[in-house]
């Protein structure tokens, strides 16, 4: 099962990567005030 | 309040159009392809002896049709409006969203000469051969970067929660697609892979559950996300849920693909891991499936007089059914009855008539009219028509795979008191036959509701015309 070898390395890279996306939308400021952009899209046109 | 400026640039729609149309056309191409197989598992004389019509060859036909022609195109299509819409900009790069779809249709076009021919590379859901393969990648990463630059050019500060979904499907698949279809070339249309037993097995349905994860659900959840709320004219139900719901969605999918290979090669802990994560799954997919009906809190009666609606709001139903059923199947006592079985393809079809199918149809009734500058489609009545159609067909179909399923599990696993089988294989097979043909005739229904949406689709197209939709002045926003 020398795949593993490739493919958990593989996934736990991507999870960190995910991590990453997450810590920057956090640090963006993505998050704040949140429900106020589920009503936006209804006013766009 | 953000009435369009005067010279106010607009959206590039053209290729919406051009995607939202094909979506259609490869709908009832695709599930035409899935009636006939179906007719031949029940007769198959149908064959007529000709290799091309062969069931080996038309079921990856019928399988890429619906899943990367159909789905793919109405996934494309979407994203490009809601990324547009949301981000209150015009597509970046145009001309590469041209060739997204042109190269795109070439695929799809090469698939259906290459399958029926025979040329097959033999990885499920990743037949295609290594030439088409390379379009494939060109095709995507054109697709990743309309998509993500238009992001980076966005004039909305905020993301809206449907791109995330959107941009998660396009970098998964991408990564997916390298990882799968690598493979050594011998010769033109011929190549093997660049795993061997099983290890090619594990790399294949690490690709093909993650294929389910992030094509067949994180893109129709952007869908979902963005169309329900403007169908419904209210807000998602919970916006940090719909948060919530993605990241653990995308943390979670991609550990479970073990679950397609219990009781094979694999090491055993692999297969746990593999159950262990699919039990997990159900968790994210039951919020955002809750997330999405509560959007109509307050608001139920819409239901009743809205059939683009209904179409929304059932696909999100049989989302919820297939994301339970999924689990339990991937326990392995549950497995080691349902493996095998047409069990298997009944899963498969409830969450792809009823949640890819229905979702997709309900957006691209949204969408078509507003691309055409009409107010809703030709007819309300045959949205109506398709949509009962359709659901009573998934009904048939569904039951009739459970039913054939379970049976086929029992007969197989029977055993006389002296330890030999109960029934022999074909006796499984005959047993089977009625629910061969209940399953036509809901295939059957499903179809005709496509071909009346063709017709629809074409009449709103015929009695309106393609319009420039203008970008609104951005509007001030914290």
């Amino acid at each position: 099962m020398d795949i593993l070898f490739v493919l958990i390395p593989l996934s736990v890279v991507l999870a960190f990567a995910i991590l990453g996306a997450l810590a920057w939308a956090v640090w963006r400021g993505q998050f704040d005030g949140v429900e106020a952009e589920g009503e936006r899209i209804l006013r766009e046109d | 309040m953000n009435e369009p400026t005067v010279n106010a640039a607009s959206y590039n729609d053209t290729v919406v159009r051009q995607f939202s149309l094909m979506a259609v056309v490869w709908g009832v191409v695709g599930m035409l392809v899935g009636v006939f197989i179906a007719a031949q598992l029940a007769w198959p004389e149908l064959n007529f002896g000709i290799p091309w019509l062969s069931y080996g060859r038309l079921r990856p036909l019928h399988t890429n049709a619906v899943i990367f022609a159909f789905g793919g195109c109405a996934l494309i299509g979407t994203s490009y409006y809601v990324v547009q819409r949301t981000s209150q900009v015009a597509l970046f790069m145009p001309k590469l969203a041209s060739f997204t779809f042109w190269g795109w249709q070439a695929v799809i076009v090469a698939a259906a000469i290459s399958l029926p021919l025979g040329y097959t590379s033999g990885k499920e859901y990743a037949e295609l051969e290594w030439p088409i393969d390379i379009l494939i990648t060109a095709v995507w990463v054109s697709y990743a970067i309309v998509f993500f630059g238009t992001i980076g050019i966005r004039k909305v500060k905020h993301i809206y929660v449907a791109n995330w979904f959107y941009g998660a499907f396009i970098l998964a698949v991408a990564l997916l697609h390298l990882v799968n279809s690598a493979a050594i070339p011998a010769g033109f249309m011929k190549s093997y892979s660049a795993y061997a037993g099983v290890q090619d097995a594990m790399v294949q349905w690490w690709y093909g559950h993650n294929a389910v994860g992030f094509f067949l659900t994180a893109g129709f959840l952007g869908m979902m996300y963005y169309f329900i709320p403007k169908q419904a004219e209210r807000p998602v139900y919970s916006y940090r849920l719909s948060i919530v719901h993605f990241w653990a969605l995308i943390f979670t999918y991609m550990w479970a693909g073990p679950h397609h290979l219990h009781y094979t090669a694999l090491p055993d802990w692999t297969q746990s891991v593999g159950m262990v994560f699919s039990l997990i799954l159900l968790a994210p997919s039951w919020g955002g499936m809750i997330n999405g009906i509560m959007t109509l809190s307050g608001a139920w009666h819409k239901l009743r007089d809205d059939p683009v609606l209904r179409f929304l709001i059932v696909s999100l139903s049989f989302y919820g059914m297939s994301t339970f059923e999924g689990p339990m199947m991937s326990i392995k006592t549950v497995n080691a009855l349902s493996h095998y079985t047409d069990w298997t393809v009944g899963h498969v079809h409830s969450g792809a008539l009823g949640w890819v199918g229905l979702i997709s149809m309900g957006s691209l009734y949204y969408l078509i009219p507003r691309l055409f500058g009409q107010k809703r489609m030709y007819s309300v009545k045959a949205i109506e028509l398709h949509f009962w159609t359709a659901t009573i067909g998934i009904v048939l179909y569904i039951a009739a795979m459970w039913i054939a399923g379970v049976m086929q599990g029992l007969m197989w696993r029977a055993v006389n008191a002296d330890g030999t089988l109960t029934y022999t294989f074909v006796e499984g097979v005959k047993a089977t036959y009625p629910f061969y043909m209940i399953r036509v005739l809901g295939g059957l229904l499903y179809l005709t509701g496509m071909l009346v949406m063709a017709w629809n689709t074409w009449m709103t197209v015929a009695n309106g015309r393609a319009v420039r939709a203008s970008i609104p002045a951005v509007v001030a926003h914290a």
